[in-house]
Formats: C-alpha cells, sequence, structure tokens
C-alpha cells in the first residue's frame, strides 16, 4: 500500500509579505541610497519584493546616528532598563513566530518545518537569555561594572536570516553596545521585519540600524571609523579580509567563519539515533549550516551496517515545497550556491568517490538539489576538505579512536564535531583531543543561547552565546 | 533450551539463543538505543502534517487495524456482545475492525458474534496482565482460549524473570506458548512502562521475535505509561531490522493510551517512515483499543460532511 500525504502548504499570506522593504535608520525606515535590490524566493524564482540597500553616505549616518545613541542613552542606561526593551523584543518575536516563520521560508527557501520549530524560537530565546543578563553584567566575570565597547558593526549570512540577526543583536544590546547590521543581500526581509519589531518595542532611534545591501555596504561598515566592534559571520575567505583591514584599527573581531566538521560514529554507538544524528547534521538547513556534519567517520566494523540504514532513512527525506509542513528538505538558497554544490560534486564523482543520491522528486523549477552520500571518500578528495555547504556527506572510515581523532583534526577548519558512542569515557576523551569549538556527543546541531558557539582556527574566533559570549560586546 | 518448538529460529540467528549466555550475549551485543535521539526522532514524526485524502485513507486504515478491546472484571456476555456488534460493523459504510480482544473466559461469546463477518477474536492469555502463575496455568490459559476459538493469542512475557536477567526463561515460556498456540496468531505483550528504558525495549523485542512471536505488543493497558510513540518506533525497528536480516514480516502492537486519531495517525506515520510502507497492513500492525474507536468515527465523518458531529452521534457500547 502506498500513502501519499496530500500537500500541507503554511498560508503565504501569514507573511504578510510587502512589494518593497526599506532600511531602518535612527528609529525611521528611509530609502537607501543604494541601488535597490530584489529578493527571490528561492523555490520559484519569483521575485518577492524589491528592498532598498545603502550607500557609502547611508553607512556614515547609520554609525553616527548608533554612536549619538550609545552615547546619550544607551551606554548610560541601567542594565534593568535595557532588559525591559530586550525582553519586549524576545515577546514580540514570538508573538509574531508565525509570520516570520513563513516569511523566512519564503526568503530563503529552508522547510517551514524548521524556520517554525527551530529558526524563530531559538532566536526568540536569545532575546531572553540576554535581556537576562542586561543588568547582571557585574556577575559575569569579568569584574565589577564592565563596559560596552560602542558601535558594533555586525554582518550576518544567509543561511539563519533572523536567527543570526538575533545572536549578533542580543548579545550586543544586552551589554550596552548599538547595533549597525548589514542581513545577507539574498535573505534581507526577515531583518527588516525584526526592524519593525524593534520599532514597535520603542526602543531609541540609532539603537539598532539595519542597512541591506551587498558585500560592498558590509566593506564600508566594518572599515567605518565609528565602529569599535565588528561581528561577521560567513566565509572564511571574506573573513580573512576583513581581520586584513582591521588589523591595526584597535577595533575588536569576532569571526564565525566556515567548517568541514566531522561526524564520529564508533562502533559501540546507539545506531539508529546515530543515523538520525547523521541525517540531522548534514541535511537540516539543505547543509546550508556552517557547523554542519559535512564528513562523516565511521568505524570500519560498523560501516557497511551504518550506510545501509543511512540510505534507507535518507530515502524517506522529502524535497520540496518549503512552505510545505511536510517537506525536510527545502531549497537550495540561491543559484549561484546550486552550481557550487553542482561543482563540488562533480568532483567528487571526478576523484572516484562512490556517489548515492536519493530518487526522491524533485520540483521542476527552482534550486534544489537531492540528498546525496559519498562512499569511499580519502582525505585527500575535495569533497572531504571543502565546505560544499550543501546536502552533500563524505563518508570516511577509521579503525582507532586515534585514527578518528587525527583524520577529525586534519582539516583547517575546527568549528564542530560530533561523536556517537555509548562509552561516557570516550566521549571525554575524544572532547579533549578534538580541535573544534562545539563536540556534541550522542546528539547533533543542538543550538542553545546559553552555550557558546565558535570555532578554532579557519573556522574563525570569538564565542557567541553564554557568558563567554559577552566578552565579545565589552570592554574587557 | 526447551525444544517445544513450532517455529525454528531462523539460521542467522541460529547461535544467538543456543544457552542463556549466548541469549545474554546477543541481546546485550544489540546497538543501544539512545533516549534523547529516539524521542527527538519521535516528536519529529509527530509534526508530520496528515491532511485531506491521505487523513481519510488513514483513518479507514487504523480502523481495519483495531483490536476493539475489553478486559475488565466486570465484564459481561452482554458487554462483550455489543462489543462484537461494534467490532463487525462500526458504522454503515465502515470497514470491520481487525479483531475483538477480550478474556479467555469470554472466547466462546465473541467467537459466537463474529462468526462469518472476518473479524478475529484474540483473548489475553498466561496469567494476564501480570503473567505470576506457573507455566503450566499459561499453557492451560492458552489451551482453554486456542480451544474456545480464539485466533489471536496475546500473552504476557514474566518480566520479573527479564529484569533480572533470566533471558533463558522469557524464551522458553514463549516457545511453549507459541507451540500450545499452535497455528493460532501470537502476540507477546513486553509491558515496556515495566521495562523502563528503551534499551530493555530492544531486547525484548527480538528476544520476542527470536522465539517466534508473530507480533510484538507494547503493553496489557493495566499499567502507566503504556503505548508511547517512541517506545513503537523502537520496536518498529526491530520488526523492520529482523525483517532485513531474515526476509521474515512480524508485526507490532501498541496498545493502552491510544484514544485520539491524531494520535493514530502520528503512529501510522511512524509505522511508513520507520519500518516502511509495507506494514501498513492489518496483519502487520494493530491498535490496541478502546475508545479509539469512536474518535476515528468522529473524525471520519469529519472528513466526509465537512463539519463536526460530536460524541452523541457515534453508539457507545
Amino acid at each position: 500500500m502506498t500513502w501519499e500525504y496530500a500537500p500541507a502548504p503554511e498560508s503565504r499570506a501569514i507573511a504578510n509579505l510587502k512589494p518593497s522593504y526599506r532600511m531602518f535608520v535612527d528609529g525611521q525606515f528611509v530609502e537607501g541610497g543604494g541601488e535597490p535590490l530584489k529578493s527571490i524566493n528561492p523555490a520559484t524564482e519569483e521575485v518577492l519584493a524589491e528592498v532598498s540597500t545603502a550607500s557609502a553616505a547611508d553607512v556614515d549616518t547609520a554609525v553616527k546616528a548608533a554612536r549619538r545613541a550609545q552615547d546619550k542613552l544607551w551606554g548610560k542606561m541601567p542594565g534593568a532598563e535595557r532588559a525591559k526593551y530586550i525582553f519586549r523584543i524576545a515577546r514580540m518575536i514570538a508573538e509574531r513566530g508565525r509570520e516570520l516563520a513563513v516569511l523566512e521560508s519564503l526568503d530563503n527557501g529552508k522547510p517551514i518545518r524548521e524556520s517554525r520549530d527551530t529558526d524563530i524560537p531559538t532566536a526568540s530565546a536569545h532575546f531572553f537569555y540576554h535581556a537576562g543578563w542586561a543588568d547582571k553584567l557585574d556577575h559575569a566575570g569579568f569584574g565589577p561594572d564592565p563596559r560596552p565597547l560602542g558601535v558594533a558593526g555586525q554582518v550576518i549570512p544567509w543561511n539563519f536570516p533572523l536567527l543570526m540577526a538575533a545572536w549578533k543583536i542580543a548579545p550586543a544590546l544586552a551589554c550596552g553596545n548599538t547595533v549597525v547590521l548589514k542581513p545577507a543581500e539574498t535573505t534581507p526581509l526577515t531583518a527588516l521585519v525584526l526592524a519593525e519589531i524593534i520599532q514597535q518595542a520603542e526602543l531609541p532611534p540609532g539603537v539598532v540600524n539595519i542597512l541591506p545591501g551587498a558585500g560592498e555596504v558590509g566593506a564600508g561598515l566594518v572599515n567605518h571609523p565609528g565602529v569599535q566592534k565588528v561581528a561577521f559571520t560567513g566565509s572564511t575567505e571574506v573573513g580573512k579580509l576583513i581581520q586584513a583591514s582591521l588589523a591595526g584599527t584597535g577595533k575588536k573581531l569576532t569571526l564565525e567563519l566556515g567548517g568541514k566538521a566531522a561526524n564520529i560514529v564508533f562502533d559501540d554507538a546507539p545506531l539508529d539515533q546515530a543515523v538520525e544524528g547523521i541525517v540531522n547534521g548534514i541535511f537540516f538547513n539543505q547543509g546550508h549550516v556552517c557547523c554542519a556534519g559535512s564528513r562523516l567517520l565511521v568505524q570500519e566494523s560498523v560501516a557497511e551496517e551504518l550506510l545501509a540504514k543511512l540510505h534507507k532513512r535518507v530515502a524517506t527525506l522529502r524535497v520540496g515545497d518549503p512552505l510545505d509542513k511536510n517537506t525536510d528538505v527545502g531549497a537550495i538558497n540561491s543559484r549561484e550556491q546550486l552550481t557550487k554544490i553542482q561543482e563540488l560534486v562533480a568532483s567528487g564523482e571526478e576523484e572516484g568517490a562512490e556517489r548515492w543520491t536519493s530518487s526522491c522528486p524533485l520540483p521542476d523549477k527552482g534550486f534544489f538539489f537531492a540528498p546525496t552520500v559519498f562512499a569511499n571518500v580519502s582525505q585527500a578528495m575535495r569533497i572531504a576538505r571543502e565546505e560544499i555547504f550543501g546536502p552533500v556527506l563524505s563518508v570516511l572510515t577509521f579503525r582507532t579512536p586515534d585514527e578518528a581523532v587525527a583524520k577529525a583534526n586534519n582539516t583547517p577548519y575546527g568549528l564542530s564535531a560530533g561523536v556517537w558512542t555509548e562509552k561516557g569515557s570516550r566521549i571525554l576523551w575524544m572532547a579533549n583531543r578534538l580541535r573544534s569549538g562545539v563536540v556534541w556527543a550522542n546528539t547533533f546541531n543542538r543550538f542553545d543561547p546559553a552555550a557558546p558557539f565558535g570555532g578554532y582556527q579557519e573556522s574563525g574566533f570569538g564565542r557567541e552565546g553564554g557568558r563567554t559570549g559577552l566578552e565579545a560586546y565589552l570592554d574587557v | 533450551m526447551a525444544e517445544t518448538t513450532t517455529r525454528e529460529s531462523p539460521p542467522e540467528f541460529a547461535d544467538a539463543a543456543r544457552d542463556e549466555a549466548s541469549l545474554r550475549r546477543f541481546l546485550h551485543g544489540l546497538p543501544g538505543v539512545d533516549a534523547v535521539g529516539v524521542e527527538q526522532r519521535s516528536a519529529g514524526l509527530a509534526t508530520r502534517s496528515i491532511k485531506k485524502d491521505s487523513k481519510l485513507w488513514a483513518i479507514d486504515l487504523a480502523i481495519s487495524m483495531v483490536d476493539l478491546t475489553t478486559l475488565e472484571g466486570s465484564d459481561t456476555p452482554g458487554k462483550v456482545r455489543s462489543l462484537c456488534a461494534k467490532a463487525r460493523r462500526p458504522e454503515p459504510g465502515v470497514p470491520s475492525v481487525a479483531a475483538v480482544c477480550v478474556y479467555p473466559d469470554m472466547v466462546a461469546t465473541a467467537v459466537e458474534e463474529v462468526r462469518g463477518s472476518g473479524v478475529g477474536v484474540a483473548s489475553v492469555a498466561t496469567a494476564f496482565p501480570s503473567g505470576r502463575s506457573s507455566l503450566r496455568i499459561k499453557v492451560a490459559d492458552t489451551e482453554l482460549a486456542v480451544e474456545a476459538g480464539a485466533t489471536e493469542i496475546d500473552m504476557v512475557i514474566d518480566r520479573g524473570a527479564f529484569l533480572s536477567g533470566r533471558y533463558g526463561k522469557v524464551f522458553d515460556e514463549i516457545r511453549t506458548i507459541k507451540a500450545a498456540c499452535g497455528n493460532t496468531h501470537l502476540k507477546v505483550i513486553l509491558e515496556t512502562g515495566e521495562l523502563a528504558t528503551y534499551d530493555n525495549v530492544r531486547r525484548a523485542s527480538w528476544l520476542a521475535l527470536l522465539a517466534g512471536g508473530d507480533f510484538i505488543k507494547t503493553s496489557t493497558g493495566k499499567v502507566s505509561p503504556a503505548a508511547t510513540l517512541p517506545v513503537t518506533n523502537v520496536m518498529l525497528q526491530a520488526v523492520h531490522d529482523w525483517h532485513a536480516a531474515t526476509g521474515e514480516l512480524r508485526g507490532v502492537k501498541p496498545a493502552g493510551g491510544i484514544r485520539t486519531t491524531k494520535d493514530a495517525i502520528r503512529h501510522l506515520v511512524a509505522v511508513h517512515e520507520v519500518a516502511g510502507e509495507q506494514w501498513l497492513d492489518p496483519h502487520l500492525f494493530r491498535f490496541g483499543a478502546s475508545s479509539l474507536l469512536n474518535d476515528l468515527l468522529m473524525q471520519r465523518r469529519t472528513q466526509l460532511e465537512g463539519h463536526y458531529s460530536g460524541p452523541d452521534y457515534v453508539t457507545v457500547d
């Protein structure tokens, strides 16, 4: 018997999509001086809205507004007062959760199940968490009365548009900084709805400014002399450029860059749950996750059994309309990203890895890529070394724990890792040796505002979230 | 091990049950179940949105999978007869349920009532629900139910023996009861609420499959928690893996605690995505339930008529 799930689309009307969006500066929505951009729905390639972008002069205006707000008001405001505003933002995000979720799925291509159950609730949770810190910074371990840095220039990526905005804005505000944030070129919409929420929460003008635009707006922002703190999440390539251009300026910098995480499965692992963790690790958000478990390292003695289970499970993933509540894997965010994934997958085949791709049906239009698993991958292949940022898993094997550690660490990145074993002592042994900022044990891609997140080496530096994350926004 | 079998272990697992030590090694060698992971997966499956035609299809399938159950000290022939009438024809135009499930002394009454309707008669046996009696009594209990015409036997395992690690005793008992069943279908109730851990649920599932149970069933309905989605998930994985290893199809029956259509559909989604679509079949999946049927009937009507009716529009039996 076959049971076809009927389409269960979330209503598009909930997104309150507007034909045009404007940037948010000094408490007002204003036209930008830059060339407007068109944000498209990657699942259909239709234009969703026109968005004004910032010119160099707009960046200057925004930074000055942020400076004024910091000097005159926000920096002096007692923490307990700042907290009230941040709590209000957190509540308003939660209240408008459905609207934000649908808009996020339209603009980004991620399945509504994820935007609804992960992105939006976690974004709200980040504001709630950091609101709680605002009046307790004396007790954060940085000495009495730690001071804010000033104006934070923040540039965020397209993979978790609203969530990354929350990761950046919430700690900055809690610590008394003001913010100029540039959302990604392809996904500016939810950040501008967040600006609406910020306006309705009556945050004083200039405390948060949001400037859509392409790379040059980001470059103008991070290099603006009025900015004291730069936070960037995105590619390693751009991160290096930012680090080079900030050298010697005295600006405080945190970078959260790429990754090529190893998900390590030992022979005594809970195999069925490991399969879930592997699937979640690489197919969550179409693999557009900097900490994605893109390399599966599996102990040889269980490799065959695990791969069979993995194929069966991946074949059940439903790829398609991001607004359908039963979609597991949505659209690739842009044609550019799709081309990059296709190119790397071709290199994997050329270099002799064994490709398996789910036979799931794909929509006729839009940017889609079927979940793919490469077996017999060796460390030397490009698909084992380069970040694919797509639904493509590379499977390697190991024989001993030492070999697992050596292979896992054999990458210029170091953002996250996963360890699967029923043996607690081995988890601790591994965690001590793995060079990655996050090590998940018997789970993967779990995010909590109380847990610091960040990388080693080419994955960047600095931590976001938790008590540790406050340091990036304090003059300590 | 006792060799009173009607079903040999498949060659793949012939050694697993050779003696007590082998059985222990085999069961403890099964991969563990991570509680957080299996609960997360179950919660994920529960978010599937089943609408329109696919919902109506699922409701009809669920009705055909119900083992309509009454297991009370207050059961009377009258009660059992009205249950059987409902089982044969839950409502005009609605398929009959899979079986009725009663205590052994009610089997004869039930058999009389469902004759010719295709509805099976399942009897609990083996000192249900605690299983605290001698093997002689358990065998006699089973034989009486079979003689009275039961087409399915729902036995309970000796949880005390299982929890104290005497797997051989549990294994032998299942084999003995299977032999007493002859051609009658055997469902093995694990009483997962008393086994407490998912690791134990997995081991007990494999133990029952090795010993020849046709179905593995979660609960008696007398212990809380009864059927939960993660427990059903672990058991579905076991029958799937059993099939992959031996080619044999065995069934799963969650029982107790499933009262709503929404809950039943969540279980069917798990059947579909964890075990596979082959198991979307009353021969391989059952719901042990009493109040579930009425909710299914109400929801069915809602799907067809476009509005809710209410509990006064379905029969109380």
